[in-house]
């Protein structure tokens, strides 16, 4: 087994994909050649030829809105946008086509499409490149929305997701796209619609995804080590559908839950988190659902960054608050 | 022989230049054009006369049923005939059409049955339709998105390696829209196999041509890097002749091609407008001179290709038409309940499972109560 990086296990993910179904596509900006900004799909265009790993002009709406067209081929398109913050031209084509079409069609119509999204900030970039937009797409029905953290997830998450015949849009923690595991290939993997238990724990549950799990762990080690409070963390993975089942489960035993996000907090994935929450295991709740997310303000020019994204100390900020209750 | 667009409709038919191929006047003179000839057989211009006959007697009953309130609103067609059965005809049942949601004709040139259209005027569905089962794309409201589609599929098409085309249609206010100017960047540059069929019929709800653009909108496909014609839209053997050299030149792995049918939407923009806010009658009164069918019925008398008894037959066969859609129509059920929740998604998600359990309890809850269901 060896050591991969998060980008690598993606890259990886793609390769074996393509190497199973020849219907799928890669399609986007700088895709080919270059290999994607971040590198993701670097030597796919080389190995599966042009036809099949497509650069694209540059617009994003005709990225989606095309995948539509070759999706009602028979093609299982896998769109790049590049940034986070570029997505919004592809936005009309998701919500209003993508995601409609197959429910229009009466079930008719199959849209097995995957867009590929680098999410979040902590990079240092200039604006537009370090959001974090979920909340739009979960908000939409007939996408389903996911994010890995880590890149044995990134490996198995991104085939599945490629497999699945709904649309689905698919975030990557840009700023964990360096970091490493060890990577079994032959593994099985959880489905893709499940929440994770990464760390057990007593006294309070904190939920994240994407690249806020990292954080979240942290916490949780730094807690334990200081002997502090006993913080489990669950890695949501799917954020919509969202694995219920798994968070109340957690949350009526430890009775508390903060939920950690770098999206702002105003109807985001967060809020629904604590309205479930709220509504499914109010009776075990020994304190309010606490959000700690990034702040309802554009996000700040790059050397603000680290005040505007949840850290450690304000996750363990929020946990003494719920502690307080 | 080519003549000359009307002057009338503002800057952007200024440019001295432009042209429009035309194989019938509006008087149901056939006339020749250098670069675009139609050979059809006697029942070959029947047939066309009768899809112009049939689609427009679809378009004034369903006017009428939107009237009655069986509709909730409708589209009409009205003077775009010709374009969409020209166009129509022009495909081969393999090539695949994208409609914008005023594609009446055009959907029954492909054999879609115009009563599945009604669904969703009437509100019991969102389609309709199994957009592979005639190659008719789902009507689509957003406008031009489906133009994208439409290139997206040509180049599936050309990854599939056959000679099947894709003819996506759009309006001239479409024209505007980022989504169809992406669409013709796409299309040229991967050299997709598609004819972008525009119908200029001149308004965009109120807003004239000349808010859309200050050229010919067939001018703009030069910029694009493919080849762009204005065919005269209320000439049904001018559009099939156009189309289907476009559509010839698409298998041939040519490329796109932009068709601009100069046209004019003789009713409102739909049954909910009044277009007597925006624009004069005199100028639909210029337009009703120039009526597709009028024409085809004197070229097909002129010829002595059909006779009263063709007509008159034609006329009871249209009217049994609209009897269907009309008895059809009214007899059209709602749609039951639990369909909110069916076709979300392929595989089903927790949250819809759980919505449509709660609510269906909540109605059960009536039961008992109310005598009866909700």
């Amino acid at each position: 087994m060896a050591q991969v990086t998060l980008g690598k296990a993606l890259n990886e993910g793609l390769r074996k994909s393509m190497e199973n179904d020849p219907k799928v596509l890669i399609m986007g900006e700088d895709v080919g050649k270059l290999g994607g900004v971040f590198r993701i799909t670097d030597g796919l265009q080389k190995d599966f030829g042009e036809d099949r790993v497509i650069d694209t002009p540059l617009a994003e709406s005709g990225i989606v809105g095309t995948a539509i067209g070759l999706a009602l081929r028979g093609y299982r398109p896998v769109c790049e946008i590049q940034f986070d913050g570029f997505v919004y031209p592809a936005f009309d084509q998701i919500v209003t086509q993508l995601a409609k079409y197959p429910y229009r069609s009466g079930g008719n119509v199959r849209l097995p499409i995957t867009i590929r999204i680098p999410f979040g900030g902590g990079i240092g970039a200039v604006e537009h490149h370090s959001e974090s937009p979920e909340a739009y797409f979960a908000h939409t029905a007939g996408l389903k929305v996911v994010a890995c953290s880590n890149p044995v997830d990134a490996y198995f998450m991104v085939q599945q997701a490629i497999a699945s015949d709904d649309p689905i849009v698919f975030f990557e923690p840009k700023r964990r796209y360096w970091e490493k595991a060890e990577l079994d290939p032959a593994a099985t993997p959880d489905s893709l619609w499940s929440a994770r238990v990464v760390r057990e724990g007593r006294d309070v549950t904190l939920l994240a995804y994407g690249p806020m799990v990292k954080v979240a762990l942290d916490a949780a080690f730094a807690s334990e080590k200081e002997g502090g409070p006993s913080l489990e963390v669950i890695d949501l993975r799917s954020i919509s559908p969202l694995d219920m089942d798994t968070v109340l489960a957690s949350v009526q035993r430890t009775g508390r839950a903060v939920v950690v996000s770098e999206a702002p907090s105003n109807c985001s994935v967060a809020s629904e988190l604590a309205a479930r929450i709220s509504e499914k295991a109010f009776y075990s709740l020994e304190a309010p659902v606490l959000r700690v997310t990034g702040f309802d303000t554009p996000y700040p020019p790059s050397r603000l960054e680290e005040e505007y994204l949840p850290d450690l100390d304000r996750v363990l900020d929020a946990v003494d608050r719920t502690l307080a209750y | 022989m080519s003549a000359k667009a009307p002057a009338s409709s503002g800057p952007a038919e200024s440019a001295d230049t432009v042209e429009l191929v035309q194989l019938l006047t509006p008087e149901g003179e056939r006339v020749s054009h250098p670069d675009y000839d139609i050979s059809l057989t006697d029942d070959e211009y029947r047939e066309l006369y009768r899809d112009l006959v049939l689609t427009r007697r679809v378009d004034t009953e369903a006017t009428a049923l939107q009237r009655q309130g069986e509709l909730g609103i409708w589209a009409s067609l009205l003077g775009q005939e010709a374009a969409q059965v020209g166009s129509g005809r022009a495909m081969r049942p393999s090539d695949f059409a994208f409609p914008t949601y005023r594609e009446h004709g055009v959907a029954l040139t492909r054999g879609v049955d115009p009563l599945v259209l009604l669904g969703l005027f009437r509100g019991v569905s969102n389609g309709g339709w199994d957009p592979f089962e005639k190659n008719f794309g789902l009507y689509t409201i957003v406008i031009g998105s489906q133009t994208l589609h439409a290139t997206g599929y040509a180049m599936g098409i050309q990854k599939d390696g056959t000679d099947d085309a894709v003819v996506a249609y759009f309006g001239d206010g479409a024209s505007s829209q980022g989504d169809v100017n992406e669409a013709f960047i796409w299309a040229a540059v991967f050299n997709a196999p598609i004819v972008f069929f525009c119908q200029n019929n001149q308004w965009a709800i109120s807003e004239p041509l000349e808010r859309q653009t200050r050229i010919p909108l067939y001018q703009r496909a030069r910029g694009f890097g493919f080849p762009g014609v204005r065919v005269d839209g209320n000439d049904v053997l001018a559009t099939l002749a156009v189309t289907r050299a476009a559509l010839d030149r698409a298998r041939e792995g040519s490329g796109p091609t932009l068709i601009e049918a100069f046209t004019y939407r003789m009713g409102a923009h739909t049954t909910s407008d009044d277009p007597t806010r925006y624009r004069l009658s005199s100028e639909l009164e210029a337009w009703k001179l120039k009526d597709p069918l009028e024409r085809m019925r004197a070229f097909l008398g002129r010829q002595q290709l059909a006779d009263k008894s063709y007509f008159d037959k034609l006329e009871v066969e249209a009217e049994e038409l609209a009897v269907r859609l009309r008895e059809g129509c009214r007899s059209m059920p709602n749609p039951p309940t639990a369909n909110l929740f069916e076709q979300v998604y392929v595989e089903d998600t927790p949250r819809v499972a759980e919505q449509r359990a709660t609510f269906q309890a909540y109605l059960d809850s009536f039961e008992g109560s109310h005598g009866g269901t909700h």
